[in-house]
């Protein structure tokens, strides 16, 4: 068996095994090989065309020159030496690129921590705390429903409550807790990292809710019979059981933030750098073999977190 | 349930309220700001109620045709909620069985939901770029663009919303009893009418959330748009844009209208998937409760 379908078998077990029983039909005329290709060839084919060649375009393009006006088909490293200009005469100082792939991971990690933490318990309290399905499922959908509607609609409902006039600074003022408005509230590191927590918890809640609900209670209440303490089950029975989810998570939020640039964009007021930022300057400049060679190293970083998360959880097994 | 609830329930339950109010609070701010006087600002307190910007929106006085990429949006979203529902019911099926490039599938699935959406979206245009500069110089001087709503727009589109389409429909056949079809075969149903008459009704319900995904996520998609769809704008688009330049509440009522449109089908496809279900229930045999 290959890596794919020990996955498949993990992640549905019915899928793999039903085609055991699977049998050809008396009135099949075509073979099940082709129709397998019929069924699931579209989709391939639109992966292909819009997923997969776009991508070797992007680290060929990475690689051609350019020119104020147009891309010149001809092998050059200025995508990547435009990157990195000035790098290494500023070394040992950090470079802006530099910098600002470390601010993006900055934000990154903040975000993923905080994400992670209201992830879990609200995960936590809709698997065990919440007995009744109905309630279950309501719950979740309640927490489900803002994704469904725009992410500028989201980030941009965080400007009358934090804005200059907004409902917070007005509040405090109020009180008498300041004198001045707060500045930092809005198109600051603050509200990026605000809006994306807004924005991306749901990508935490729903997989480690789907691990969590899996999860045998009788495997916990074993631990409370054993004389565990509630800490004790949560850390050695609970989440690593939850772990595929935790994880399945983790690496929707990272992956989203680091090539995030609207929200980064929008809620930093245009002025915090970040990845994602500078391919969408570069391609705005018409740069785009610079835009592709920092898409490639955007691509590189992604792989590397992703590489040492499923190293951390052995993912094709806990899947 | 009466037996008492350990202190961390209260807990968690503030918890989790908080977490709601986080979540929805800022939107219903919003909504409530889209019916400012016409006097009013961008911020609370409201002076007056009116639904002066709402209708501002639709007489087109703004400096965007906002009528025109309403009608891209709702058009382009309805395609791709089309070919979302037939591409991902059919490659679901196809997973039943083993097949060849399974795993290059499974993985193209999984890794165009994690590649960073401005990377994929630099590749489609990129792509067609490459393309046009190809029929520029071999066949037609004056070509202007392959890029557009329905080309490369679709496209990127297509890219977010059948990986999740794919996903749902495994959940769904997670949870089919492959013997429901086996009988129909051995009744003499040939694959298609098996098909049509014994597995689609079965899973219409989640079929339909699976249509339900493949429109709000078109309808409400930015990054991957950004760089792809063209010329054109979509309604996120024309939103986004207009975050740099805001002065009034208009964006409020725009913002306020994409969330009804939003609304609205997932209402209407929760309905209908609840009427589907209670209609099975009701009508339904035993079959697939199994014989115990």
């Amino acid at each position: 068996m290959d890596t794919s379908e020990d996955i498949l078998q993990q992640v549905s077990p019915d899928l793999v095994r039903g085609s055991d029983t699977a049998r050809p039909a008396k009135a099949a005329r075509l073979s099940p090989s082709f129709v397998s290709w019929l069924q699931a060839g579209p989709m391939m084919l639109v992966f292909l065309a819009f997923f997969l060649i776009p991508l070797v375009f992007v680290v060929i393009v990475s690689f051609w020159d350019y020119n104020e006006y147009q891309l010149l088909p001809a092998f050059s490293g200025r995508g990547y030496t435009d990157t990195f200009e000035g790098c290494i005469a500023q070394f040992p100082d950090l470079c802006t690129i530099a910098k600002t792939y470390l601010k993006t991971l900055k934000l990154c990690f903040l975000v993923w921590a905080i994400t992670l933490f209201i992830g879990f318990w609200v995960a936590y309290f809709l698997a065990f705390h919440v007995k009744s399905k109905t309630w279950q499922m309501g719950l979740s959908l309640l927490c489900t429903i803002p994704f469904w509607t725009s992410n500028v609609i989201r980030m941009i409902a965080w400007i009358p409550l934090l804005g200059r006039n907004g409902l917070v600074n007005s509040g405090l003022i109020k009180t008498g807790l300041i004198n001045q408005p707060v500045e930092w509230l809005l198109f600051s590191e603050f509200s990026v990292v605000l809006a994306l927590v807004h924005l991306f918890t749901f990508f935490m809640v729903v997989p480690i809710f789907n691990s969590m609900i899996r999860i045998d209670k009788s495997l916990i209440e074993a631990a409370y019979d054993a004389g565990a303490t509630g800490l004790q089950t949560l850390i050695n029975v609970i989440i690593p059981l939850a772990k595929p989810g935790i994880v399945i998570g983790s690496i929707f939020v990272i992956t989203i933030v680091m090539g995030d640039f609207i929200t980064i964009g929008v809620m930093g007021g245009q002025q915090i750098a970040a990845a994602g930022k500078i391919i969408e300057t570069r391609v705005n400049a018409l740069q785009f073999p610079a835009a592709a060679a920092n898409a490639v190293i955007l691509l590189v970083i992604t792989f590397l977190i992703i590489t040492m998360m499923s190293r951390i959880v052995d993912i094709k097994k806990e899947l | 349930m009466k037996e008492g609830r350990p202190r961390s329930f209260y807990v968690l339950a503030i918890f989790f309220a908080a977490y709601v109010l986080f979540l929805y609070g800022p939107m219903i701010a919003i909504y409530v700001l889209s019916f400012q006087g016409p006097q009013g600002g961008l911020t609370f307190p409201m002076n007056g109620v009116s639904t002066y910007w709402l209708t501002k929106l639709f007489q087109g006085t703004g400096i965007i045709d906002l009528g025109a990429s309403f009608r891209r949006s709702l058009l382009l979203g309805v395609i791709v909620m089309a070919v979302t529902v037939v591409l991902s019911v059919a490659a679901g099926m196809a997973f039943r069985r083993k097949f060849k490039a399974q795993s290059i599938l499974f993985y193209s699935a999984i890794a165009s939901l994690i590649v960073p959406s401005i990377i994929t979206s630099l590749g489609i245009s990129l792509e067609f770029r490459i393309i046009d500069d190809l029929i520029k110089a071999h066949w037609n001087e004056n070509f202007e663009t392959s890029m557009g709503l329905l080309t490369s727009g679709l496209g990127a589109h297509l890219t977010w919303t059948l990986p999740f389409g794919l996903l749902i429909m495994f959940a769904i056949f997670n949870r089919f009893d492959p013997r429901l079809e086996e009988a129909a075969r051995d009744l003499g149903a040939t694959p298609w009418q098996a098909f049509r008459h014994v597995v689609l009704p079965i899973i219409l319900p989640s079929v339909i959330g699976i249509g339900l995904f493949g429109f709000t996520l078109s309808w409400d998609e930015l990054a991957r748009s950004s760089q792809a769809i063209g010329a054109v704008n979509t309604l996120p688009l024309d939103l986004q844009g207009l975050t740099t330049t805001v002065t009034n509440p208009d964006i409020y009522a725009l913002g306020t209208i994409i969330s009804a449109v939003s609304f609205a089908v997932i209402t209407l496809a929760l309905g209908t998937i609840h009427l589907l279900n209670k209609r099975q229930a009701a009508k339904g045999s035993d079959a697939g409760k199994g014989l115990v």
